[in-house]
């Protein structure tokens, strides 16, 4: 296979499958989960030799497919991965066939519509990873909402109407702005490339508009604080499935899109406007953390816990600027962001897949209802505490090695940074740590929690799997580093020129 | 100094006169049951048409602008490549229709004679060089529409908002004839082109001005846009579906290329006082329009609202220069396919003695045929300009066009309102997918417009492949004028 059309593959071959599934008809529900599940191994398979043959000696794009789509626009089919990309491409592939394996037996209901609506998903997030021309970027960045509108709405709790359509509102809302600016940029420079964009000379003024266009866009899909509000509704109401789908890659491209669009095409207005992001996100951390100490409900509170870990990513992305003024270094802060998303990609989706299998046993999410499930589900316990632990941020974990190198960071630049930045690891520790305690350990709870079987071979096989990916990147995050280091120099090159 | 040889280039025109005829006298013998030869007849006279229209530009020779009977009309570019959408649209709309009058025992050879005459209308419109020419083009657009809004005859909402288009129709060409007649006051001549040259020379423009905006005044409302959308609402939901398919599609492309003749064509020399009215009446369609579609039940209603703000997205294109106009026309073409297929979907859920035109009649649909629930998505989806679908692609021309002039604030309240406009579609997904069935009717459409309807929906993500030569051919026909 020429590696020339790796990339197209990875996004159209889920799209394919998807179609077919939908061909099969409802009646066959075991072929369209078969089906779903090749297809989703397939890709996995498909993006090993893309991590294999990646160059990391470069910051240049690789695996580079161009033609021209709509001539008279100038928007281009083009696709092409660096450092920062690759890993959200791998992790996206992978969390879908954990995704798929996970709603095997749950989803009843219209299970090839399900699975066909995973499958796009999947092609529409790898698209965003790859795509090089902003159109194309935008495109695969707003098609994407529209099957996971269905999936809330179709598979989602007793609420799912009104979450989906606020989490639907909301990022449309945000996105538009941002194509305003697209369109902006392209009448400056005549180019949809997002590399070109870049380097388009601009004023202060037109930075920190554009600046603001893309803040909205991308703040809403990470999401920040105070246009968060969706995502804890998204996630209660939203299927397992969803949910992880959600936490692990959608709100990762939030974070992608700063370190793509907002940072290298306005850094002017990012350096100036920075002290805005790193409020917003010490309040996350601080104050959405404190708010998942009191939440009831376990998905609830697992959704501002990403919300906080986001407030990381998003804080590390902007203490970049004051690093290069204070020549700290820089490096290490967008490195640990970078980390952070990863890590969190694997903990929240071990974390909402272990919700899920409680879930699907006693049918609620509520803390109060639980109570001893160690001794009933011993295994499943076991791996519930080691998740939780390391969405605390315990040493040895991956949820560890982001954090600390943010915290360590956000020292070279303000010491205050730090220290609220570091609250963070009690307030972890209290919250994820709390829930454990309330759910799994003490006395059995009730006739219902005495009667729970423990986790099958599928269960057990997805949660060791995600164990498995933690622990290594927690004990030896190099590869990950390494294979985005020479990107991140790059984009540090990029962002401390200024272009006024 | 009439000849022969003029009547070629008009050979479409006449193809389609001959097929109203042929299809009069046809339906006085045919009964509802054999009328499949009437919709076979309409078929085969548009296709002729849209060959004959074609030919022009097979080979390698290039279609010359063609001034023809005294500069009463002209052949050309923009013209031809609108006259094959409109062909194209009206394929889709003779097979939806039948099923249509089919399940409501209307089946009459008439409406097919009327719908025929009035795309004679809509090539007039189109290619008309005099005013004299596009205002008989447009009245005949206009009397059979009023006819087939009524076509229902014991249905007193059909007979009720025959009256409201018609009365309010009447006045809107008072309002134009007037216009055009200061104009002609003005210049002394109604040829497009002669009307350009004498506001070129003048000094004095107000008396054209002041006529200018009567002309506006007709056109908006001709084009349905807010604040003269008043009928539009209650044609489309007092009309036959049958009918609101035709009126939402085809005539709407002909008002673009009347726009055009007249806006663009004949009044470029007070290009800066249109466009400021133009601006105006853009904006307040695009908020009228999506406000008021907000609160409908009725979805015919509702695509009525959506269509007024679709105008107005269309009309802001008329800001942006050559580049807009292309959009525009872009987008109108874009928008009659989805509004086809939109219509074609109510008619398709319809059976015998109901008509699926409230939204609760959507409900649950995914669950009775997920198939045409998909279609419906994807129609709807592009409706509301979501991306990958088409409607996204021609809202990216207008606004590109938009914000190339410099129209910032124009185009942040367009896209604004372009959101809250999601809402309304969103309902329409939420109620097929999210909501329990309450009835399970099965879908009694034939196979043919089964297929052709799932083939329209399926357009708005095919076309993607085809964007860039059908926008070419836009850009091409704004560049021929």
């Amino acid at each position: 296979m020429s590696s020339l059309s790796l990339l197209s593959l990875l996004i159209w071959l889920p799209i394919l499958a998807a179609f077919g599934i939908l061909a099969l008809g409802p009646g066959r529900a075991g072929m369209a989960r078969l089906f779903a599940l090749a297809s989703s191994i397939v890709s996995l398979l498909l993006s090993i030799p893309l991590w294999m043959n990646f160059d990391k000696s470069t910051a240049a794009m690789q695996f580079v497919e161009k033609f021209n789509w709509i001539p008279t626009l100038n928007i281009n089919y083009h696709l092409g991965v660096d450092g920062i990309a690759m890993p959200l491409i791998v992790l996206t592939t992978f969390i879908t066939v954990l995704t798929i394996l996970s709603a095997w037996k749950v989803i009843q209901k219209s299970v090839h519509q399900f699975m066909a609506a995973f499958l796009m998903l999947e092609s529409m997030m790898i698209g965003v990873f790859c795509a090089q021309d902003a159109m194309l970027f935008y495109i695969f960045f707003e098609a994407m909402l529209i099957p996971m509108f269905l999936i809330i709405g179709i598979w989602g709790g007793p609420n799912r109407v009104y979450a989906t359509i606020k989490f639907f509102i909301y990022t449309f809302f945000g996105s538009v702005f941002m194509l305003i600016a697209l369109i902006y940029l392209y009448m400056k420079g005549g180019t949809f490339n997002i590399a070109e964009m870049a380097a388009i000379p601009l004023s202060l003024t037109e930075q920190i508009w554009l600046f603001f266009a893309f803040f909205l866009a991308f703040a809403v899909k990470i999401p920040m604080f105070p246009v968060h509000t969706w995502l804890p509704d998204a996630h209660v109401e939203a299927p397992t499935g969803g949910s992880v789908i959600l936490a692990a890659i959608m709100l990762k491209i939030g974070g992608y899109g700063f370190l793509r669009f907002s940072l290298p095409i306005t850094p002017d207005a990012s350096s100036e406007l920075g002290w805005l992001v790193i409020t917003l996100s010490l309040i996350a951390i601080v104050y959405i953390g404190l708010i998942a100490m009191v939440q009831k409900d376990m998905k609830k509170l697992i959704a501002y816990s990403s919300i906080s870990h986001m407030g990381f990513v998003t804080l590390g992305i902007f203490i970049a600027f004051m690093l290069i003024a204070k020549g700290g270094d820089t490096n290490m802060a967008l490195e640990g962001a970078m980390a952070q998303m990863i890590s969190h990609g694997f903990i929240s989706a071990a974390l909402f897949l272990c919700v899920g299998v409680l879930y699907d046993r006693m049918h609620t999410r509520m803390i109060r209802d639980y109570g001893g499930v160690i001794n009933t589900m011993p295994l499943f316990g076991a791996f519930f505490v080691f998740f939780a632990m390391s969405n605390a941020g315990l040493p040895g974990t991956s949820g560890f090695v982001g954090e600390f190198m943010i915290i360590l960071a956000a020292f070279q630049a303000d010491f205050w940074f730090a220290f609220l930045a570091a609250m963070t690891l009690i307030f972890g520790a209290a919250y994820s740590l709390w829930m454990v305690k309330r759910v799994v350990f003490g006395e059995v709870k009730s006739e219902a929690v005495s009667q729970l079987t423990d986790i099958g071979k599928r269960e057990t096989f997805i949660l060791a799997v995600l164990a498995i990916a933690v622990l290594a990147l927690g004990l030896y995050p190099e590869p990950l580093i390494d294979v985005m280091r020479v990107s991140v120099s790059h984009l540090i090159e990029l962002i401390s020129i200024s272009k006024v | 100094m009439f000849g022969w040889s003029e009547l070629i280039p008009v050979l479409p025109e006449l193809i389609i006169l001959a097929t109203a005829c042929t299809v009069l006298i046809l339906g006085l013998f045919s009964s509802s049951e054999k009328g499949g030869l009437l919709v076979l007849t309409s078929i085969i006279g548009v296709v002729f048409a849209a060959i004959a229209t074609a030919k022009s530009h097979m080979g390698a020779h290039e279609l010359v602008k063609q001034v023809l009977f005294n500069g009463n009309f002209v052949r050309d570019y923009m013209g031809d490549v609108l006259k094959i959408a409109v062909y194209f649209i009206m394929l889709f709309v003779f097979i939806y229709s039948k099923q249509y009058l089919r399940n409501k025992n209307i089946f009459k050879g008439e409406f097919y004679a009327l719908m025929l005459f009035s795309l004679l209308g809509i090539m007039i419109m189109i290619s008309g060089y005099n005013y004299i020419t596009l205002y008989i083009g447009l009245e005949l657009v206009a009397l059979t529409s009023y006819a087939l809004v009524a076509f229902d005859r014991d249905n007193a909402q059909s007979n009720e908002s025959a009256m409201k288009y018609f009365i309010l129709g009447a006045i809107a060409s008072g309002m134009l004839l007037y216009g055009m007649s200061m104009i002609y006051g003005a210049t002394g001549t109604l040829q497009i082109d002669e009307i350009s040259a004498a506001i070129g020379q003048s000094q004095n423009t107000l008396l054209v001005v002041f006529g200018l905006v009567f002309v506006l005044v007709g056109v908006s409302f001709k084009l349905g846009a807010a604040p003269f959308h008043m009928w539009v609402p209650d044609v489309y939901q007092g009309a036959p579906t049958a009918t609101t398919l035709f009126i939402s599609s085809a005539p709407k492309i002909a008002a673009f290329g009347f726009a055009i003749r007249i806006l663009a064509q004949s009044l470029d020399g007070v290009i800066d006082q249109w466009q400021q009215i133009v601006a105006v009446i853009a904006i307040l369609s695009i908020v009228i329009g999506n406000l008021f579609a907000l609160q409908q039940d009725n979805i015919k209603r509702l695509f009525a609202y959506s269509t007024i703000s679709h105008i107005g997205f269309m009309l802001l294109g008329f800001l942006g220069g050559e580049d807009g106009y292309s959009a525009s026309m872009f987008y109108i073409i874009t928008y009659a396919l989805m509004s086809v297929a939109g219509f074609g979907m109510i008619i398709v859920l319809s059976c015998k003695g109901f008509e699926a035109e409230k939204i609760s009649d959507f409900k649950g649909l995914n669950q009775r045929n997920g198939w045409f629930a998909f279609m419906m998505l994807l129609i709807i989806a592009s409706m509301a300009g979501f991306p990958p679908l088409v409607g996204f692609i021609s809202k990216l021309v207008v606004l590109k066009a938009v914000i190339d002039q410099g129209y910032y604030v124009l185009a942040g309240v367009a896209v604004v309102f372009a959101v809250i406009g999601s809402f309304y579609y969103l309902r329409i997904i939420k109620t097929m997918y999210f909501d329990e069935s309450d009835n399970d009717q099965e879908i009694t459409a034939g196979f043919d417009v089964k297929s052709i309807l799932s083939f329209n929906a399926l357009l708005q993500l095919g076309l993607l492949l085809f964007i860039p030569s059908i926008l070419s051919y836009c850009v091409k026909a704004i560049g021929s004028l």
